[in-house]
């Protein structure tokens, strides 16, 4: 069975009396442990396709299985319950608290799963060690630099053992040398039998995934097997 | 979620953002500081002068009936019973006689005089003229001399018996006793000193002066209105003992049957039911008026929590994002304008006491333990009301655009 099974997912927007069609007719199978890249131009309806696989955006039409559950027709308080146990979000910006430390950051969703402060702490403890932060776990946002935030939130994605990291746009914001050292980060989590899911528009990201996903116009134009480049390379 | 760890984090969640808008949350705060401190301070007075109320009307006695030409009760036709006969001393005197129900009965009839001695005066005493009874009546302590006999009363004596501070206040450095005072010119010998009374309403029960009723009648009034005063001894013969001076004033004043009294029979009860009348209809009335500054500071929370809401709009959509369900969102807001608000109501009691210190110098003010939490209580009400509209957006936000917010 896979882990994400789209059919027919559409997605209309109403904008001031205008009908904007977002995704048009997406299906789609994901098996776990694949790493996908979701590439296409600005208004090609990538970002919706990165709501609805996230759980942030319900779809217009069509069914949406992520883990044998049917969550296209979920409530809000349903989809925040599959968002915090299927779901680790990496984002462009890092979307970290900016008045929490690292460990409160990452320790979050464990608050949401309703874990006992003691078990919170040593998970999230363990997640920062993962990515190499075992140092700056009492840190603020705002003393560390763009490599480590994201490294922050990648440990924040991973602390509940989530079926999909959903990246959307992961080295936006980081010099290159950065940018690959997430990216490096990112083809180890794969190798350790994570499935991972980046948005972005740069050919270079989307060559450390196995798989691409173009999407044009609401719909998907290409899905490609990549011959991954730079395994060697990986930490 | 398990709720503790909810409600922890919520907790933790508020004091952060609180602190982190020192300035917004302590003006936001000052509006609730306001708002209490004046409720309080309003509470504080309404408890204060309802318990000097009811000390004062306690020293009436429960056990005591008061006839009088005047009802004490509030919705009587006040025409009729002006035009009501007097009482004189001769009815109350043949009523004495004939009430056997109770341990005692006094007469009495007063005015305010000037009462002088040698080069001393004082003005506005409370002048009373009374029987030989009213001592046990009244609950009269003697503490120098005695009180006149009925012979003195039969007599019409020029004697009187003064009360605490007339004595002080005419003889500060030699015994009252045999000295001869003038009541309106009128000479009376000091033959007993009372001992200290205290505040009866708004009167001082220290600064009177006790003379015969008879003598009373014959130089200080001319047939004054007199009140005849049953002591029961007990409350629970109080009806019986109302019901057999019924009868008697009745056959005194020669009510014909079928005609009402001419006459009222009162008594404690009565004007505690139009004390809590009047002073319920007060307290509400003050209260109202200041709980409306409560209510704009209650507003001026809200507009906070609005702001708030619109500032961490996309810290919202990170929460919501990694699983922050409505609820968690909604509890997290109402704790932030809570705690504003119950920060507010602990500034305002700090406020107040030193306040109700100040003024209960003036008036009887208490700041009890119910104010305090009742005022504790309301400002975390007003809190929840005023956060709740505000959490309630907030829990509302649909995560892609609360992301998507800068």
């Amino acid at each position: 069975m896979s882990l994400i099974r789209l059919r027919n997912i559409a997605r209309r927007y109403e904008m001031g009396g205008e009908t904007v069609h977002a995704l048009r007719d997406v299906s789609l199978d994901l098996e776990r442990g694949e790493y996908v890249a979701i590439m296409g131009p600005s208004g090609s309806g990538k970002s919706t396709l990165m709501n609805v696989l996230g759980c942030l955006d319900t779809p217009s039409a069509g069914t949406y299985e992520l883990n044998g559950t049917d969550v296209s027709e979920m409530d809000d308080n349903e989809l925040a319950d599959i968002r915090n146990r299927e779901i680790g979000f990496v984002f462009q910006t890092f979307n970290l608290l900016p008045r929490s430390t690292a460990l409160r950051n990452v320790e979050l969703p464990l608050i949401y799963a309703g874990l006992p402060s003691h078990e919170r702490h040593e998970i999230a403890r363990e997640s920062l060690s993962k990515v190499g932060l075992a140092d700056r776990m009492t840190h603020r946002p705002n003393e560390m630099s763009g490599g480590q935030r994201q490294r922050v939130a990648v440990a924040r994605a991973l602390v509940n053992s989530p079926s999909i990291i959903l990246a959307d746009e992961p080295t936006g914001n980081l010099d290159s040398k950065t940018g690959a050292e997430i990216l490096a980060l990112f083809d180890a989590l794969s190798r350790q039998g994570n499935t991972i899911i980046v948005v972005t528009h740069e050919e270079e990201v989307a060559r450390h995934a196995r798989r691409i996903l173009r999407i044009r116009d609401g719909l998907i134009a290409a899905d490609e097997r990549t011959e991954r480049a730079t395994e060697s390379a990986a930490v | 979620m398990n709720f503790r760890s909810e409600l922890s984090e919520s907790l933790s969640i508020a004091f952060d953002a609180i602190r982190a808008n020192k300035l917004r949350s302590s003006l936001a705060t000052l509006g609730i500081v306001i708002g209490v401190v004046t409720v309080t301070l309003m509470g504080t007075a309404i408890t204060g002068l309802n318990n000097a109320f009811r000390s004062s009307i306690s020293q009436l006695g429960t056990d005591v009936l008061y006839v009088q030409k005047f009802d004490w009760g509030p919705d009587r036709d006040w025409w009729r019973i002006r035009n009501r006969r007097d009482i004189t001393l001769a009815d109350a005197r043949r009523a004495a006689r004939e009430i056997t129900l109770g341990r005692g009965v006094s007469i009495e009839a007063n005015r305010t005089s000037t009462v002088s001695y040698r080069d001393k005066t004082a003005r506005g005493v409370w002048t009373i003229g009374n029987t030989e009874e009213s001592a046990v009546v009244r609950g009269l302590v003697v503490k120098e001399g005695r009180f006149f006999s009925a012979a003195e009363v039969d007599g019409a004596r020029p004697v009187c018996v003064i009360g605490a501070d007339v004595a002080s206040r005419l003889f500060p450095y030699e015994s009252p006793l045999t000295k001869m005072v003038r009541i309106e010119g009128q000479p009376f010998v000091v033959i007993g000193v009372i001992d200290k009374m205290g505040q009866f309403l708004f009167g001082n029960l220290d600064n009177q002066i006790i003379v015969p009723i008879t003598k009373f009648i014959s130089d200080l009034a001319w047939r004054p209105d007199v009140t005849i005063t049953v002591k029961v001894g007990d409350e629970r013969l109080l009806d019986d003992a109302a019901e057999q001076v019924r009868g008697v004033m009745r056959k005194i004043r020669r009510v014909p049957p079928g005609v009402e009294d001419d006459f009222g029979i009162n008594r404690q009860q009565i004007l505690l039911d139009t004390f809590n009348r009047i002073g319920g209809m007060i307290a509400s009335a003050g209260l109202f008026i200041t709980g409306l500054s409560l209510f704009v500071g209650g507003i001026g929370v809200m507009n906070i929590m609005y702001v708030s809401v619109v500032e961490r709009t996309r810290e919202i959509g990170i929460r919501k994002a990694i699983g922050a369900r409505r609820r968690t969102i909604m509890v997290q807001f109402l704790f932030e304008a809570a705690g504003i608000c119950l920060a507010g109501g602990v500034i305002a009691l700090v406020v107040a006491f030193p306040l109700t210190l100040l003024i209960g110098r003036f008036l009887p003010a208490t700041l009890g333990w119910q104010v305090a939490s009742i005022a504790l209580l309301v400002s975390i009400v007003t809190g929840l009301v005023a956060g709740f509209l505000p959490a309630r957006r907030a829990s509302l936000l649909n995560p892609v655009d609360a992301l998507r917010a800068e």
